[in-house]
């Protein structure tokens, strides 16, 4: 995408990428999407990798095709063209290494907290692999901090605890890519700050990669190693924001003129095409 | 007593209750009772307003109930009738149960009964039910079974309705989880769909039954037979009024004894509806 004046923070989607990622994991290349019913593209020429535990983060306005794409690399919605690629091999349907987490927490209200971790598990290879699971669910639970809550049904939890819960039914597979789809969004503000605190460190220690789709431009930066720029119409990445703040984050980073600079060019990019 | 309280001194708000939030349910319960029985008795025994063929008085409808009480605890003819719309009435709730579920998913879970099937349960849902009354008759006889057909098919389409719409309670986000996590069509029908519906399907089973006792008593007064409908149909006829108030109380007991056997079977089976559910459940 050429611009008239050089964007110090950005590097284009054909640049090499950045220094220190590891093996390429999830590859997405030439990818669209169109919508046979009225021939509305949602996706057009989408190119993205994601390396071994990379946090990468998509944003843009509603209807940019960023849930689209989302859907398409978790396997729930086929492409029209392109190559979706996860750990060598193409993604035709969804899968037990894609590990997914949605706005709600989804908890079975009937099941208690630990067989819904399993669940997963026991959708893919029944009731014996769920048994043998639980105690890697244990031990989930106890790194999101709800070692006590394994046997406490998910209406006895908060907002924030539920998706703790949710965030480990995500992990019981082992997956090879996080798919995380406003994963926070319907938590207060308070909580929603700790608990992208709580995502990074589960992502630190798991080594996850992880694609985030947000509206909230300062998650996006807080959390990723890179924040992609998507406009509509036809839905396509029209730039790629390195975050070089140093990791660990902390939320005291939200206050750095850094972070100020980043959101502040990527609130440029996403204004000028909210209101043209 | 000042009425400026004095700005050194704390103020105490005396929070006024009610006093109906005061009085315990039973009490309020009772007291209304004791009105409404006293007004009858007024318009009745006491001031010979009403004549006795129209609205007996309290007194002599107690009589009666007692009267039919020993009946059918001494093992009378009564009982008997109790006993044929008692089996009447289970035998309807069961295939309206097994008939309406059954419907249900199929017009819930598939898109060919929902496009092709539907609109015909609609069309037969607005006729007056009651009108195939003579049909079932003039099919399965004045036996329990004309009975038992014409009380199923009025409460089979509650169920229907609600276990279709149960099925389609699930929230996109949870289909999404299942169709995420590789469930096929029967795991996400029996694991997500149905448990959600639950709640659903028990309203469906509710309205049910009560609307199995209308069938069974309506079949009863048109089709005659052994039933209790049988008997209130005499007793009216004999313009015993007294005796026809008896007995539609003991036959509501028989409706209250259906309808809290479904709710009870809900508290066991929709255990997670009671608490209250704050964050992520929704």
């Amino acid at each position: 995408m050429p611009m008239a004046e050089p964007r110090p923070l950005t590097v284009t989607p054909a640049a090499p990428q950045p220094a220190g990622a590891g093996r390429p994991v999830y590859e997405i290349a030439r990818l669209s999407k169109t919508y046979a019913r009225n021939r509305l593209t949602a996706l057009a020429d989408v190119n993205l990798t994601l390396h071994k535990g990379e946090f990468v983060a998509v944003l843009g306005a509603s209807g940019c095709g960023k849930s689209t794409l989302l859907k398409i690399m978790a396997g729930l919605l086929p492409p029209t063209t392109g190559r979706v690629v996860l750990e060598g091999r193409a993604v035709t349907g969804p899968r037990a290494d894609i590990g997914m987490m949605f706005q709600q927490a989804t908890l079975l209200p009937w099941k208690t907290t630990l067989e819904n971790i399993v669940l997963p598990v026991e959708i893919r290879e029944g009731r014996a692999a769920a048994r043998a699971a639980v105690p890697r669910a244990l031990d989930l639970l106890k790194l999101v901090g709800l070692g006590d809550f394994a046997q406490v049904y998910p209406g006895e939890l908060s907002g924030g605890m539920a998706q703790r819960a949710s965030i480990c039914r995500m992990l019981i597979a082992n997956p090879a890519v996080l798919l995380l789809d406003e994963p926070f969004s319907a938590l207060d503000e308070l909580t929603r700050d700790f608990m992208n605190m709580e995502l990074q460190r589960i992502c630190a220690e798991q080594r996850s990669t992880a694609f985030l789709v947000t509206h909230s431009l300062g998650e996006a930066v807080i959390l990723s190693d890179r924040v992609l720029v998507m406009k509509p119409r036809p839905g396509r990445i029209v730039e790629e924001i390195a975050i070089d703040l140093p990791r660990p984050r902390t939320l005291d980073m939200i206050n750095t003129p850094r972070f100020g600079q980043i959101v502040g060019h990527i609130r440029n990019l996403l204004g000028k095409e909210a209101f043209q | 007593m000042t009425a400026t309280p004095s700005p050194d001194q704390d103020t105490v708000w005396v929070e006024h209750v009610d006093l109906i939030d005061r009085v315990p349910r039973w009490a309020a319960m009772l007291a209304l009772a004791a009105i409404v029985i006293g007004i009858w008795d007024l318009a009745t025994a006491r001031t010979g307003w009403v004549s006795p063929i129209i609205l007996p008085s309290p007194g002599e409808t107690l009589d009666d109930l007692i009267f039919v009480g020993r009946n059918l605890l001494t093992g009378g003819y009564m009982l008997e009738a109790l006993w044929t719309t008692t089996r009447t009435v289970f035998w309807a709730f069961v295939i309206a149960a097994a008939i309406g579920f059954s419907l249900g998913v199929l017009v819930g879970e598939t898109r060919f009964g929902e496009r092709a099937v539907m609109p015909y349960l609609v069309a037969i849902d607005t006729m007056p039910k009651v009108a195939f009354a003579p049909l079932f008759i003039a099919w399965l006889g004045f036996d329990i079974a004309s009975k038992v057909a014409l009380a199923a098919f009025i409460a089979t389409f509650p169920i229907i309705v609600s276990t279709a719409a149960g099925l389609a309670a699930a929230s996109e986000n949870e289909r999404l989880l299942f169709k995420s996590i590789g469930a096929g069509r029967w795991q996400t029908l029996v694991r997500l769909k149905l448990p959600t519906g639950l709640p659903y399907i028990f309203t469906g089973l509710k309205i049910a039954a009560v609307g199995v006792m209308a069938g069974a008593i309506t079949g009863e007064f048109l089709g005659g037979g052994q039933g209790f409908g049988a008997l209130i149909r005499e007793s009216a006829s004999m313009l015993d009024t007294p005796r026809v108030f008896s007995l539609i109380l003991y036959l509501s007991l028989l409706g209250l004894g259906l309808f809290f056997l479904v709710a009870w079977a809900e508290r066991r089976l929709v255990f997670w509806n009671r608490a209250d559910r704050p964050g992520g459940v929704g």
